[in-house]
């Protein structure tokens, strides 16, 4: 069981720290690299999620059967669409993960404020779904012919990612105790998200269409970081009462 | 005494809303639109107690959450479920409103996604309630997805003007509107008697949610002993 040999090892982590009088930041490293480890281990998150990421871009090509400028039409989209599925399976077991042997509890208990649990979580879950986005983009280049600029391609993901990160964590540890929870976590997350995947997509299509994402679309990037900075504040405010009651 | 106060706001609102609605059908059509403009005077103040209905959820929301006391709870889920039905009274007549003027049913115009996403986070919320069994439990999640859910609503207000829509701009309270001030009086009344109505309901509701409160408080005792 990776988990059992987990907590002993995270729990003395978090209590060293604690005596080293450690700062906030790294606190939220060591829960990070405890949701890291426990993932990389085992992997199974990362690996459903890639597989998942991998076939339904297959599938997008029967539904839609694209021409190349039709392509780049709605391929903003599509590849947020997907990035938003496969990102909540890794979301959905990241506090599922904590369940057996009662490891929540334990990390709820441990001498560290809820937003630092938080944070770490979400960092850790940001990594691997900014991961799984990673290696999908060039299988989404080789099979639909499409190509970005790294560079502000990686500014679209990293917002975006961030945005579906933040609200899927915090909704991870909203849902992990109730019924239908795989159910629950994407009908929840995926309404309050629109605002920024609507900016992730549009901006990823414009630079699809060789546009670049500082011209006239400069607002959409505005509204992606002002729905990032938003919800990180509302989940940190938020997160102690959601974890502790 | 609660009941009768009920059902005097319930006549005055069926009053104010019945003198209304024979003010609305004396009106001349509009210029542009013809009678089908009339539906304003029910899709406005709709929407606005929609709004209200979520400013009550979103106070009561962190009132439970500061003094863990399960009578703003109830108010908060009251109120959602009013607000609900009155957002859905606004995207329905927007919706026949668009047939007319716009030959669809519904356009993905940024303000009618913006509504639209809001009754599906709103349905959210009532849908996480259902799913949580334990009372304070279910109550707290509740309150913080309400404070998020709320945080979608500014969206919804801002975003004919901030961005490029298809959907009409603002015709009261701003300087490009165009509405006759006598006009404007009747949508405001009718207004009054939507809040009013809203109001009724959402006391009808927080007698169910007391009720839900005992059952609880029975089912604890039962499991205690």
């Amino acid at each position: 069981m990776p988990i059992a040999r987990e907590l002993p090892d995270v729990a003395v982590k978090l209590a060293q720290a604690d005596r080293r009088r450690s700062s906030f930041t790294r606190l939220v490293f060591v829960v990070m690299a405890k949701d890291l480890r426990a993932e990389l281990r085992t992997k199974e998150a990362v690996n459903a999620s890639l597989a998942f990421a991998v076939v339904i871009l297959v599938l997008f090509n029967f539904a839609f059967d694209l021409d190349d400028a039709a392509t780049r039409m709605i391929i903003g989209g599509l590849l947020w669409l997907v990035f938003a599925f496969a990102g909540t399976l890794v979301l959905n077991r990241s506090f599922a993960r904590e369940l057996p042997n009662d490891c929540l509890d334990a990390l709820v208990a441990a001498p560290v404020s809820g937003a630092t649990l938080f944070l770490g979580k979400a960092l850790a879950n940001y990594v691997l779904v900014l991961a799984v986005e990673l290696v999908s983009l060039p299988v989404f280049g080789i099979l639909y012919n499409v190509w970005f600029p790294f560079g502000q391609m990686i500014i679209i993901l990293a917002l975006g990612t961030w945005a579906l990160t933040v609200i899927g964590t915090v909704f991870s540890a909203l849902t992990v105790n109730i019924r239908l929870r795989e159910v629950m976590l994407p009908m929840l997350t995926y309404p309050m998200l629109v605002p920024a995947l609507m900016g992730a997509m549009v901006l990823t299509a414009q630079l699809a269409a060789g546009t670049s994402i500082w011209g006239e679309s400069a607002t959409w990037l505005k509204v992606l970081t002002g729905f990032d900075v938003l919800y990180t504040a509302a989940a940190l405010a938020l997160v102690e009462t959601v974890l502790v009651g | 005494m609660r009941d009768k106060i009920l059902y005097g706001m319930g006549l005055a609102a069926l009053f104010l809303l019945g003198f209304d609605i024979y003010k609305i059908a004396n009106f001349p059509p509009e210029a542009a639109q013809g009678a089908i403009f009339k539906i304003i005077f029910f899709h406005v103040p709709a929407a606005w107690t929609a709004m209200v209905a979520a400013g009550t959820a979103l106070v009561c929301s962190i009132l439970f959450l500061m003094k863990k006391d399960f009578k703003y709870d109830a108010i908060a889920v009251a109120s959602t479920e009013v607000g609900l039905a009155f957002l859905a009274v606004n995207l329905v007549t927007g919706s026949m409103w668009g047939h007319v003027i716009w030959g669809i049913w519904w356009t993905w115009d940024v303000r009618l996604t913006s509504a639209l996403v809001c009754w599906l986070l709103y349905a959210g919320y009532l849908m996480l309630r259902h799913a949580i069994e334990e009372p304070t439990q279910r109550a707290t999640y509740a309150a913080v997805f309400s404070i998020f859910a709320f945080l979608d609503v500014p969206v919804v207000y801002f975003s004919i003007r901030l961005f490029r829509t298809q959907h009409p701009g603002p015709v009261f309270l701003s300087s490009t509107g165009s509405f006759p001030p006598d006009w404007g009086m009747v949508l405001l009344l009718n207004w009054v008697a939507l809040l009013l109505l809203a109001i009724v309901m959402t006391i009808v509701r927080l007698g169910h949610e007391q009720t839900q409160r005992e059952i609880d408080y029975v089912r604890r005792m039962a499991h205690a002993l």
